[in-house]
């Protein structure tokens, strides 16, 4: 298939038709077309724009702008105390917060030399994974419905929906998560939370068979994916894209697996990689790795012990209320976090995990007090934004739509 | 039947009436139904409610006030123009691509003799070629017309696309009137009421399989609908060659999608479906001829169903892929149809 795709005009002045032997040249007659694709279009979604320079229907220049969707993360985050950021965190990858949640205070906690409880991080892995989960049925139901295919979009709202009521069970909120807190968790689960859990995910597979069944195999489906929105390993390397725009490519990168933090390294899961790097690959890649997160939180309620969520030292964690209300120690530890803030040494500390759409790190710098003095975002889909013009220009007008999905921006993420 | 002394008169009268049943209130009306329709079917298809919120009081009738509800919207809303050159090419636009949808119409059988169908005429099939033809002028004015680089894309690529599948339907087609002989949609008709072996009808659908399917294919493709519908590509181009439309302007845009869906279901049930026949029915007692404008009825809806679960199921082409299946699968196959069928006619004795 790919020997039929559109090939980029080399230079710009004449296109060469090979006719068995006989060499056609035609000369382009007038001006290329400058139009702009953003930021209020159907298909940049995110707030992007692009601003298009075509010869027909083939894109012979891309620029990206973007920015639209600045909200001033961080130096918002500079404003409040340690804890105060969390919220923010959630408005980040507003597809999956969690990710976002876990992210930050694994930061924090490492600048602090903090060790949440085993319970906690097998917690975190769990909501992680479901976060990831919802984060993959997103950006493959989204690309769905940008192709015209709207039964698997809902299909994949559908178990989407499923796992949000579920989230809302365990945090209280769909998207302003807010559930971890530095050195713990908001709360422990609720009860039978496996098993309503696990029935969510049920549904939620059926629903990804259905999506697959109707998406996999489509012939229609299948030419549009397959070979658009090429990208190579050296450009990913290069460009700095991670997650499945960079496993699609072929390499074997995945931070999880890699570079392990909480409890990975003790679960059982496979690294999915692509081949050629194409919307396809990342579509399958997504696929599986929903089933890979499906696996990992099975294996997390298998092991998950008992004990406390939140670790005991009262600097880190607010005591219990009954020790605020009846005991000095406990109102002062209560009043010293809640208006002091996290007392984080000086220093700073980088901490990637892996996000939905790749490695998501938090940069955070301390200088001993209660408030940060920088906290630096490492959004995957800020360097993904930086490679989508190599992986546009020379295909047509038609594949921006699942190049740009498949990459899966997330304006939230990208202006911080 | 004699309304007026005058037989001229009493004709004019006559294909009035015609008209009004077939035209104003059949198809019109079915196709302010299908607005509804499509909208309930694709729900159904996916498991949800569909449009059910517009009410008087407490009465909803399954969304189906929501027929009353569009055009009552699109009448008040603000008929917006854009900073356009040709503001009256603008305004004709759908009216160009509205009329010769319906007229269309004129030449399709909807029941048994000479008087059911509204103009008797010896074109038929060829009278809907010419016609159709004619539909691309009002999507690609009104995208030019509007002054904006999306509908330009637009209308470039349903001028391709829409020329291109108009020569495999014709082709896909022919084959149907060499094998009854005729170019008339009436004696077509009749001809597939007869019998054939094992008391199979003659009806097209059996004696061209291909060429129903590729009729299909083909006009779904010539009325842009999905997967066909590049020219309106709301992810891509955001509305194609109607972004600049409200309104009624739109209003109307959208309404010859619908009526050239049925359309499709009239020539489809008429060509390959034997038209108003039932099989092992003849007659022409009134009974029995509402029977069979029953028949073509149900015939017609039938296809228009199964267009929209083709709409609801498929995704989008690429625009150079549609070109590509046009040209190179659908002619080439079409031919081949055309082939096949006048080799073997040249061989059976009819």
């Amino acid at each position: 298939m790919s020997a039929n795709l559109p090939t980029a005009i080399p230079g710009n002045s004449a296109a060469k038709i090979s006719t068995g032997g006989h060499k056609l040249t035609a000369e382009r007659q007038g001006d290329l077309m400058v139009i702009n694709m953003g930021p209020s279009h159907p298909a940049t979604h995110g707030t992007v724009k692009f601003v298009l320079t075509l010869d027909g229907e083939m894109v012979e220049d891309l620029d990206v702008h973007i920015g639209y969707l600045h909200r001033g993360f961080e130096k918002m985050s500079e404003q409040g105390t340690w804890q105060q950021v969390l919220p923010y965190t959630d408005r980040l990858n507003y597809v999956s917060p969690l990710l976002n949640n876990v992210g930050y205070v694994l930061a924090i906690e490492k600048l602090m030399g903090v060790q949440c409880t085993p319970r906690a991080g097998w917690i975190r892995m769990i909501i992680s994974e479901v976060a990831r989960i919802v984060d993959h049925f997103t950006a493959l139901a989204a690309g769905a419905l940008e192709l015209g295919g709207f039964a698997p979009f809902l299909f994949g709202l559908e178990a989407r929906e499923t796992l949000y009521p579920l989230i809302e069970e365990l945090t209280g909120a769909r998207l302003t998560t807010s559930y971890t807190r530095i050195g713990g968790l908001k709360d422990d689960l609720p009860d039978d939370y496996e098993k309503h859990l696990m029935a969510g995910i049920d549904k939620a597979l059926w629903c990804l068979d259905k999506m697959g069944g109707l998406l996999t195999k489509n012939r229609i489906f299948y030419d549009r994916m397959i070979g658009t929105g090429p990208l190579s390993q050296e450009d990913a390397i290069s460009s700095g894209c991670t997650g499945v725009m960079l496993r699609s490519t072929g390499v074997d990168w995945d931070l999880r697996k890699h570079q392990p933090y909480l409890y990975y390294d003790q679960v059982d899961f496979d690294v999915i990689i692509g081949h050629q790097g194409d919307n396809y690959d990342r579509f399958l890649c997504r696929i599986e790795e929903i089933h890979q997160s499906v696996s990992i939180i099975k294996q997390c309620f298998a092991k998950l012990p008992a004990g406390p969520i939140n670790v005991g030292d009262w600097r880190v964690t607010l005591p219990p209320k009954h020790a605020v209300y009846n005991s000095i120690e406990g109102m002062i530890a209560h009043f010293k976090l809640v208006i002091d803030g996290h007392q984080v040494p000086a220093g700073e500390a980088y901490q990637a995990t892996e996000g939905g759409n790749g490695e998501l790190g938090f940069y955070v710098v301390s200088q001993g007090n209660g408030r940060p003095f920088r906290i630096h975002v490492r959004a995957p889909c800020f360097y993904a934004m930086g490679i989508v013009k190599k992986m546009i220009v020379g295909h047509l007008l038609s594949d921006i739509v699942p190049t740009f999905d498949a990459l899966n921006m997330i304006g939230g993420e990208v202006d911080r | 039947m004699q309304l007026l002394a005058n037989p001229v008169l009493n004709q004019i009268v006559w294909t009035l009436i015609k008209f009004a049943g077939f035209v104003l209130v059949f198809v019109l009306g079915l196709a302010t139904v299908l607005t509804w329709t499509e909208r309930k079917f694709s729900a159904l298809m996916q498991n949800r409610l569909g449009p059910n919120r517009a009410n008087f009081g407490k009465i909803r009738a399954g969304g189906l006030l929501h027929m009353l509800a569009d055009p009552i919207k699109m009448l008040t809303k603000e008929a917006f123009t854009p900073d356009t050159p040709n503001p009256w090419m603008f305004t004709l636009a759908p009216l160009v691509a509205f009329v010769p949808a319906l007229v269309i119409f004129a030449v399709i059988p909807f029941g048994p003799g000479e008087n059911m169908m509204i103009a008797t005429t010896d074109l038929g099939i060829l009278f809907i070629f010419a016609l159709s033809s004619l539909n691309v002028y009002g999507t690609v004015m009104g995208s030019w017309a509007s002054n904006n680089k999306w509908s330009l894309m637009g209308g470039l690529r349903i001028s391709a696309q829409m020329i291109s599948y108009e020569v495999a339907v014709g082709l896909s087609l022919c084959g149907v009137f060499m094998i009854y002989n005729s170019t008339d949609l009436q004696s077509i008709v009749v001809e597939q009421g007869r019998q054939t072996f094992l008391g199979l009808p003659a009806w097209g659908i059996l004696t061209q399989p291909l060429a129903f399917i590729l009729y299909l294919t083909c006009a779904i493709a010539e009325n842009k609908r999905a997967p066909f519908d590049t020219a309106e590509a709301e992810s891509e181009l955001t509305a194609g060659y109607w972004t600049e439309y409200s309104a009624m302007g739109w209003a109307v845009l959208a309404l010859v999608e619908f009526v050239e869906i049925i359309l499709i279901g009239c020539v489809g049930a008429t060509l390959f479906l034997g038209g108003w026949n039932i099989p092992g029915v003849h007659g022409d007692t009134p009974g029995l001829v509402m029977l069979q404008i029953g028949a073509f009825v149900v015939k017609v809806i039938f296809l228009i169903l199964v267009q929209m679960t083709i709409r609801w199921t498929l995704p989008r082409f690429r625009y150079d892929q549609v070109m590509r299946l046009g040209w190179r699968i659908m002619l080439p196959a079409a031919l081949l149809n055309l082939l096949v069928t006048g080799v073997v006619l040249a061989f059976i004795d009819r």
